[in-house]
């Protein structure tokens, strides 16, 4: 296969590899080992539980939750679920880690491998391997810009659940990164398993990044930290390939390292290098049990996943007829899907589709909203595509109509009412109509007459003022040609 | 009226139905008792007022037939427990004034029914000890001495504070924490019951951790029967500790006077471990002999990996101490000292506020948990640890309890062992591997040295068979017949 993704550099093409990890926090009202609020925006240190803050003699208890979640997620991704898994210790000092070790899960994972499928935007699909999924305790935040001499800790985050999402390096490009991360946002949100807020930090990434000529082994990888949006996650690996392949170039090797993305640069910066590494010291939680889960337990939740991505499209293509990229549009945000299968429904799918991709998303995207603020609803588009189907109005004038119900929120058949839209379709009224067009445009007559049949145009556009736009413009056009011809 | 701190749990229950006396009468005089034997050093915190509060409200209760089951009891707590509003402070100067808004889940159990509280008992620092010379608070004095000299024995630890003041009659009963001996030793120093139930009958939520899975809590008393009312109302299952056990709790004192005809008794050659006391074997023979006298079988068993106990205890407890511990930098609550940077801030507080028993039992923990060591060390005592309960497992299909030693020696003078780490580590030879293994454990006074200290034995039923554990102790009680007391030179 030959890649596209390569980079010219001076000495010929490099490959860049890719492999990122994600950290999701898992949609729960209860903190992974503590019954703390997990809500986004409060004072801080206001939901701290006695567990979360390391009181001495404070144990944690695994919430129920958090491990449905997990599940639901590797079965999400088609992954296999480990029946047997085990919380570790990873031991280190930091002031927002309170207990001086983070409850994660090091060498029995809750969740192993799975795939997702990656969409690019010339259509080409293929498939990212992920090499597991654990769970583990968040930290809190330290903020270091309120004091020059004293750094704050905020414990709110301190003990909340996050799925570390691992995929294997099979990324071979920002673009891809990209679309990997758009993916597998799209799934968890449609699992409802994380609401994939990047800038909420709800979604977190790490990129592994290296460079290779092609064929060759794998070249030494550099880790950038903490990413906090998929166009900077894109930004961070382009540069960062780049950078090393300088480097390479320069006759410079690739020091492993971890390097901080600066997103107001736009460039990475070194962190802390191998040698600098922690030694975590992982070792089984003693306060805790290994999570023996029964078939059943998992079973249970299979039967209570949703359609996903994948599934839906598949599903639109084949069963509603729409193009593979309407159906990847569509499909690309659970709530879009949700939107565009309501108001598709009772009416004809692919006319429905195309207001929901260029009229809908037209306005959303000048006005800055998202669907669920959409002042039209989905059944409120349906209905329109309706009066269309049924000839109460034409295409032309639905576009009014739509403009008019994102203006107001109201029912198009009420706008059609009140502005007195309805499409004029009655055949002796557009049969004197275009008899007075005809009447006023003999030069025009003659121009059909002799062959230029694009004239027609003419004729239209004079009806169509004469009826403010109402006329049928198929019925128009049917008795036109007919009188043309006489 | 029998002086009131020498009367037992079960005495002091029954006077107080009676209305012999009143808690607040037997709490004062526990309270006065406390005060006259400060030089023992067996509390960190007193807790007088609390006491007689707690006595009064327990008076008006029984006035109103309301009594719980340990009903004006004046017991005293040992100060690894969290108590509610009452300084705890594992012994440590990191912990020194730390006040808890919580009381551990035993404790609770135990305010709700019905105990006066006496104080807090000292113990060795974060219970990392067996003399009870660790404790930022000094050490505690040993109640009986020696009758060839009258030089300050250690108590034993790191239960030591509760050992000395239970042996000294400054309460009727305490609480006590076992890691790797932590009771029993102390117990069998002091001439006292300590027991130790299976890892997992009691909750462990709020008890300042050392060994997350050693750590115990169970009862110091003076009898058997004590040992059971006490023990009765500190266990059960409890949703705060993933650890803790849902087995049923059956009433422990039901079993006792049952007799033991046609029980096994295990006997484990390889607890003659070399360096013993003498007298200790002689009177573990002796103990052989009631049991058999009482009507039981004593049977040899084999568990020949005992002698890796004690060195796999030292990998596993140390590796959980040194993250258990991690929590104490100084950033949210006990010492904090200053320093240039956030590392020299965890260094200096970390060095000042822990003494160097757990500063080096820190180390070791590190150390074992470290790449490169981790499956030498780590790994390897978690099998041998697993090989051991397999052990116990297999001995447990033909015998029913199994008696040993308590302890390889008598207590010994403060300082005595300070320079000698090993022989100090080797107080828990006996103990340790009832630990490794989850097993319940207690010791039980049986006679005296010729040194006239109080020596123990041990018995050890399998997981959750307390009941065999106290019909088995009180007939060893009963055939031992000890009564003597310290401070009086025999």
């Amino acid at each position: 296969m030959t890649n596209k993704n390569l980079i010219k550099g001076r000495t010929g093409d490099w490959e860049v590899v890719i492999g990122l990890e994600v950290h999701a926090q898992v949609i729960s009202k209860a903190k992974l080992f503590s019954g703390a609020d997990t809500s986004f925006g409060a004072e801080p240190n206001e939901h701290v539980s006695l567990v979360d803050a390391a009181m001495p003699g404070m144990l944690p208890v695994i919430n129920k939750v958090a491990i449905e979640q997990a599940v639901r997620t590797g079965l999400g991704i088609k992954a296999q679920i480990n029946r047997f898994s085990v919380f570790d210790r990873k031991n280190y000092f930091y002031p927002d880690l309170p207990q001086g070790y983070q409850i994660s899960q090091f060498s029995d994972p809750i969740v192993g491998k799975g795939e997702i499928i990656i969409d690019m935007e010339d259509g080409d699909s293929r498939s990212v391997g992920i090499t597991r999924i654990h769970l583990e305790q968040d930290a809190g935040k330290s903020v270091h810009d309120m004091d020059p001499s004293s750094t704050y800790v905020d414990l709110n985050r301190s003990g909340v659940t996050l799925m570390e999402i691992v995929s294997e390096p099979d990324l071979r490009s920002a673009e891809e990164a990209a679309a990997y991360l758009t993916k597998l946002r799209a799934i968890l949100r449609y699992l409802g398993t994380c609401d994939g807020n990047m800038e909420q930090g709800s979604m977190r990434c790490d990129a592994n990044v290296s460079v290779r000529k092609p064929g060759d082994e794998l070249g030494t990888r550099c880790e950038i930290k903490n990413v906090n949006s998929i166009r900077f996650a894109a930004q961070a690996i382009e540069y960062e390939a780049r950078r090393q392949i300088e480097v390479i170039e320069e006759g410079g090797t690739i020091e492993q390292q971890t390097r901080l993305f600066d997103a107001n640069k736009g460039v990475t910066r070194s962190m802390r290098s191998k040698e600098e590494a922690h030694d975590y010291r992982y070792f089984p939680d003693p306060d805790l049990l290994p999570v023996n889960l029964s078939e059943e337990f998992i079973e249970e939740i299979r039967s209570t996943l949703p359609e996903l991505p994948d599934d839906k499209k598949q599903r639109f293509v084949d069963e509603l007829g729409l193009s593979g990229y309407d159906a990847d549009v569509l499909v690309a945000e659970r709530a879009i899907a949700e939107y565009f299968e309501e108001a598709a429904e009772g009416q004809d799918a692919k006319t429905v589709a195309n207001w929901v991709t260029s009229d809908l998303f037209g306005y959303l995207n000048k006005e800055d909203l998202e669907i669920s603020d959409s002042p039209v609803a989905a059944k409120q588009l349906g209905a329109l595509v309706g009066l269309i189907s049924d000839g109460t109005i034409s295409g032309r004038i639905a576009r009014d109509v739509f403009a008019e119900m994102c203006a107001t929120g109201k029912d198009p058949a009420v706008v059609v009412e009140e502005k007195g839209l309805k499409q004029v379709s009655d055949t002796g009224e557009l049969e004197s109509i275009v008899d007075e067009a005809i009447a006023k445009g003999a030069a025009q007559v003659e121009q059909y007459k002799s062959g230029n049949e694009k004239i027609i145009g003419w004729f239209v556009g004079q009806v169509m003022q004469a009826t403010k736009g109402q006329a049928n413009p198929q019925m128009v056009n049917e008795i036109l040609r007919k009188k043309l011809s006489e | 009226m029998a002086n009131l701190t020498d009367l037992t749990i079960a005495e002091a229950q029954a006077g107080l139905a009676k209305g012999d006396f009143s808690s607040k009468e037997i709490t004062e005089a526990h309270i006065t008792a406390i005060e006259v034997a400060r030089d023992l050093n067996a509390f960190v915190t007193e807790t007088p007022e609390r006491a007689l509060a707690d006595a009064e409200a327990s008076d008006k209760r029984r006035a109103a037939g309301n009594v719980g089951a340990l009903d004006g009891l004046p017991i005293a707590i040992k100060d690894l427990f969290c108590t509610k509003g009452v300084k705890s402070t594992a012994s440590s100067h990191m912990l020194d004034g730390f006040v808890p808004p919580y009381e551990s889940t035993v404790t609770s159990k135990m305010v709700e029914a019905g105990m006066v509280m006496l104080g807090k008992t000292n113990l060795d620092e974060f219970a990392m000890g067996s003399s009870n010379e660790t404790s930022y608070f000094g050490p505690v004095v040993n109640p009986w001495k020696r009758n060839s000299d009258d030089q300050p024995l250690v108590p034993g630890g790191s239960s030591g504070g509760s050992a000395a003041a239970v042996a000294a009659r400054l309460c009727l009963a305490a609480t006590g924490t076992d890691t790797g001996g932590s009771i029993r030793q102390p117990a069998s120093f002091c001439g006292i019951v300590g027991m130790k139930p299976t890892y997992g009958r009691c909750s462990r939520w709020g008890i300042v951790a050392f060994a997350s899975s050693l750590d115990q809590a169970g009862p110091m008393t003076r009898t058997v029967r004590d040992s059971a009312i006490l023990l009765q109302s500190m266990v059960g299952f409890d949703p705060k500790d993933t650890t803790s056990s849902e087995m049923p709790v059956p009433d422990f004192q039901a079993v006792l006077g049952q007799d033991i005809k046609g029980l096994k008794i295990g006997i484990p050659s390889e607890y003659r471990v070399e360096g013993t006391d003498p007298e200790i074997l002689a009177l573990w023979d002796q103990g052989i002999k009631w049991l058999e006298d009482a009507g039981a079988e004593a049977v040899e068993v084999s568990l020949p990996r005992t002698k890796y106990a004690l060195p796999a205890y030292y990998i596993i407890a140390p590796a959980e101490a040194s993250s258990n511990l991690a929590r104490y930098d100084g950033m949210r609550y006990g010492l904090r000292a200053d320093g240039d940077s956030l590392a020299e801030v965890y260094e200096n507080t970390r060095a000042e506020g822990f003494g160097a028993e757990v500063r080096r039992r820190i180390l070791m923990g590190t150390y074992v948990l470290s790449a490169g060591y981790y499956d030498a060390y780590y790994i390897k005592a978690q099998k041998v640890r697993k090989l051991i309960a397999d052990e116990f497992s297999s001995a447990f299909e033909t015998v029913d309890a199994i008696l040993t030693p308590a302890v390889p020696s008598a207590a010994f003078a403060h300082g005595e062992k300070s320079d000698d780490l090993l022989g100090m580590y080797l107080n828990d030879v006996m103990t340790v591997p009832a630990s490794l293994a989850g097993l319940p454990g207690i010791s039980v006074p049986a006679g005296l040295s010729s040194d006239g200290l109080p020596l123990g034995l041990q018995l050890i039923t399998k997981a959750f068979d307390e009941e065999t554990l106290f019909r088995v102790a009180d007939i060893l009680e009963q055939s031992a017949g000890f009564t003597a007391r310290p401070g009086q030179k025999v």
